[in-house]
């Protein structure tokens, strides 16, 4: 009995750390029938399910788009929320193919932790919540506050930086999950609740009296936000970072996912490689070469992701800014297909 | 023995059970052996081959984070392993006081369980009932959003007198800052304790020659409590106190106790004290009618017969479990994450772990540490349950 529990522990461990190890996730992911993704589940704009389950956001578009570009098929993804805390065991473990959680790319991140970000799908920055009554117009006059913070997030530690650099006292209050600090928040047990910007906007509006509460102006950190992978599968990295590029590509090209049936018989060469009618660019990443035509059909390009997940088509209202596309202001540029 | 293996000199090895036990013993071992050597191997080279950081060099990187009770001295600049030891420190004051109070309400409501009085025995027992069956982290998050929702914010805070204040960011109490004189109540205290301890075992000694008993509750109390005042009052009180006051956001000064940690002890011991209590009435039950009866017939009223006769039997039974229930409080203590209490999970196994990213190790340590105190708990409760157990003569 002993020796039995004893392998079965074993296994279990063994089993956990040598499944992160596998290569060929694309051909697992197609096996399986489905693209696991360690989705965050309660941020507004970037992944979260509706009262029918229904699942909406950024990072679950990109999801989506993979599931297109992979089975022609949406549905085919499937999403593991994960709190800020586990999600990079999670992705390490092989309990999810990718992380599309809202995770800022850093290099401690991409170098120890076993895995690569494959491309920047939100820039963001960190940002204060506070409430208006205390009339508060500037993180500055925020020491000796009370912060209420996630775990586990580059912004627990940004926090500590921003207070450290600026000689100002700090008691932080910090949660395992966004929604329980977010509740300690709203009660009055802290005096700001801080993330990342386009967070913060989603988390007001799930506060009790959403006017009685204002985002500070400064941004005090770079957050890059993107889709990582798992280290040492080259194949899969490329999928995923070129689902990323064609969705902006598709952008740029004024490709969407009403127009892209007739796009198909452009003239324009940019365009013809992207959706495939001209030359073998799919087959090189081990994706049909409609691959692109896939994502644009059923999700449709960056920036009709963004207007309805964040954007204007949804209660964030989050301007485009730096997630603009590079000839309109922005940081989103795409190599080219090619 | 040896007559029949030399009757039947060629009896294959195989055949005798002593070798053959011992072989499938080595055959075990080497297998256990064999999987934890292929376990670790394994994590090793897959950790290896998808470059996740290994090892413990990570402990003296910089922290960089803020941890919002520190009973040692800690900054964002300190390192993992200071915060390691912030954590386990914060586990430990928990589970210790946790361990002290359940203790203290679980015997109350075991005894007042078994009350003759009506109200007193069913109130104990809806309190055991209604405690125990609901689940814990309920009972935390209850007791964390009641303690949150109905304590006023810093602007309104109540003031207790003496200067105290409560609100929503805790309870703030006045920090004693003692002058140079105070340590002969330093000393007084100390001697006070050891002349306590003495007095004990001569009034012990003494009742046992001639059945002489002797007032040591009140003499400790004097010795342990009124000399130190007393030396203090003399030595013209030099102690002076800061009090916390309010400040922009927050109270400034004073001794802070977090609600994140009054909520945890809360539940903690409310819900382990209701399992201790169950655990104190069974051992009472199992003392025999027979040894009150005896007790009352000579003479002794409820109380002593209680303290003296029936208690010091009971022990024996409730101590095995009463270890297992201070064992769960120190584990339960871990739910502090779900309410924001910095323990040893929240910052080690939680922030730590995933900002090094470094699972293997950070869980191998943190469950060691649960390990060692668990160990270190139940050996201590051994030892005294081997002095409380019954000596036959």
């Amino acid at each position: 009995m002993k020796s039995v529990v004893i392998r079965l522990a074993l296994a279990a461990v063994v089993g956990i750390v040598a499944s992160a190890a596998s290569a060929q996730t694309l051909n697992t992911i197609k096996t399986r029938g489905s693209i696991n993704c360690g989705s965050n589940g309660t941020l507004a704009g970037f992944g979260l399910p509706d009262s029918q389950g229904r699942w909406t956001g950024l990072d679950v578009d990109f999801c989506k788009a993979l599931a297109a570009a992979i089975f022609n098929d949406p549905s085919k993804a499937k999403f593991v929320p994960l709190t800020a805390k586990d999600r990079f065991t999670a992705l390490q473990s092989g309990e999810v193919d990718l992380l599309a959680r809202n995770t800022t790319w850093t290099s401690s991140r991409d170098t120890s932790l076993g895995m690569n970000f494959t491309a920047i799908n939100y820039f963001d920055g960190q940002g204060f919540m506070v409430r208006k009554a205390l009339k508060v117009n500037s993180a500055l006059e925020l020491g000796d506050a009370a912060v209420c913070v996630q775990q586990g997030t580059t912004t627990e530690l940004n926090l500590a930086d921003y207070f450290r650099a600026n000689k100002m006292k700090l008691k932080t209050v910090t949660f395992a999950t966004s929604t329980e600090a977010v509740k300690a928040y709203d009660a009055g047990r802290c005096d700001a609740y801080t993330t990342d910007a386009s967070g913060l906007a989603g988390e007001r509006l799930r506060l009790a009296n959403v006017n009685d509460h204002v985002i500070l102006p400064e941004v005090i950190s770079k957050e890059p936000l993107g889709p990582a992978v798992r280290h040492g599968d080259d194949q899969w990295f490329d999928i995923v970072k070129w689902t990323h590029y064609a969705m902006v590509n598709a952008e740029e090209f004024g490709i969407t996912q009403a127009n892209v049936d007739d796009q198909k018989k452009s003239d324009n060469p940019d365009i013809k490689r992207l959706l495939g009618t001209e030359g073998k660019h799919g087959e090189a990443l081990g994706l049909p070469d409609d691959w692109a035509y896939r994502i644009i059909k059923h999700v449709g390009n960056y920036g009709e992701s963004f207007e309805r997940n964040v954007g204007q088509g949804s209660p964030l209202k989050i301007a485009r800014g730096l997630n603009g596309l590079w000839n309109k202001g922005g940081l989103q540029f795409a190599p080219p297909v090619r | 023995m040896a007559a029949v293996e030399t009757s039947r000199p060629k009896a294959l090895l195989i055949y005798n059970p002593k070798a053959r036990g011992i072989a499938y013993q080595v055959l075990l071992c080497a297998l256990i052996v064999f999987l934890a050597w292929s376990a670790i191997h394994n994590a090793a080279e897959n950790l290896a081959r998808a470059k996740i950081a290994t090892g413990f060099g990570f402990w003296d990187n910089t922290a960089g984070f803020d941890i919002s009770q520190t009973l040692i001295e800690y900054s964002t600049t300190s390192s993992y392993g200071r915060a390691f030891w912030v954590g386990l420190l914060n586990t430990l004051l928990i589970a210790g006081l946790g361990v002290v109070f359940a203790t203290i309400l679980g015997f109350i409501i075991g005894i007042a369980r078994l009350s003759k009085n009506w109200l007193v025995a069913r109130m104990a027992g809806f309190y055991v009932e209604t405690i125990r069956n609901i689940p814990l982290l309920l009972q935390l998050l209850f007791w964390y959003n009641a303690v949150l929702k109905a304590l006023p914010s810093v602007r309104e805070s109540f003031t207790i007198p003496g200067g105290t204040l409560l609100n929503n960011r805790g309870l703030f109490l006045p920090q004693p800052v003692f002058g140079p004189a105070a340590r002969f109540a330093l000393i007084a205290l100390v001697f006070g304790i050891l002349a306590a301890i003495v007095y004990q075992v001569w009034a012990r000694r003494r009742q046992m020659a001639t059945g002489q008993q002797a007032p040591i509750l009140w003499v400790s109390l004097g010795l342990v409590v009124a000399l130190p005042l007393a030396v203090l009052a003399l030595s013209g009180f030099p102690v002076t106190f800061i009090y916390p006051e309010s400040g922009r956001f927050n109270i400034r000064g004073g001794i802070e106790v977090l609600p994140e940690f009054m909520a945890l002890l809360f539940g903690l011991v409310i819900y382990t004290a209701a399992f201790i209590a169950e655990v104190v009435r069974a051992g009472i039950l199992a003392v025999v009618r027979g040894q009150t009866e005896a007790a009352y017939s000579l003479g002794l009223r409820p109380g002593p017969a209680l303290r003296l006769v029936v208690i010091p039997q009971a022990m024996r039974v409730i101590v095995p479990p009463l270890t297992s229930q201070y064992l769960n409080l120190t584990k339960n203590s871990t739910l502090a994450v779900a309410i924001g209490y910095p323990d040893l999970v929240q910052i080690f196994a939680g922030t730590v772990l995933n900002q090094t990213g470094q699972a293997v190790e950070v869980i191998v340590i943190t469950m060691a540490v649960y390990l060692t105190i668990s160990l270190v708990t139940s050996g201590l409760m051994n030892l005294y349950n081997r002095r409380m157990a019954l000596v036959e003569r």
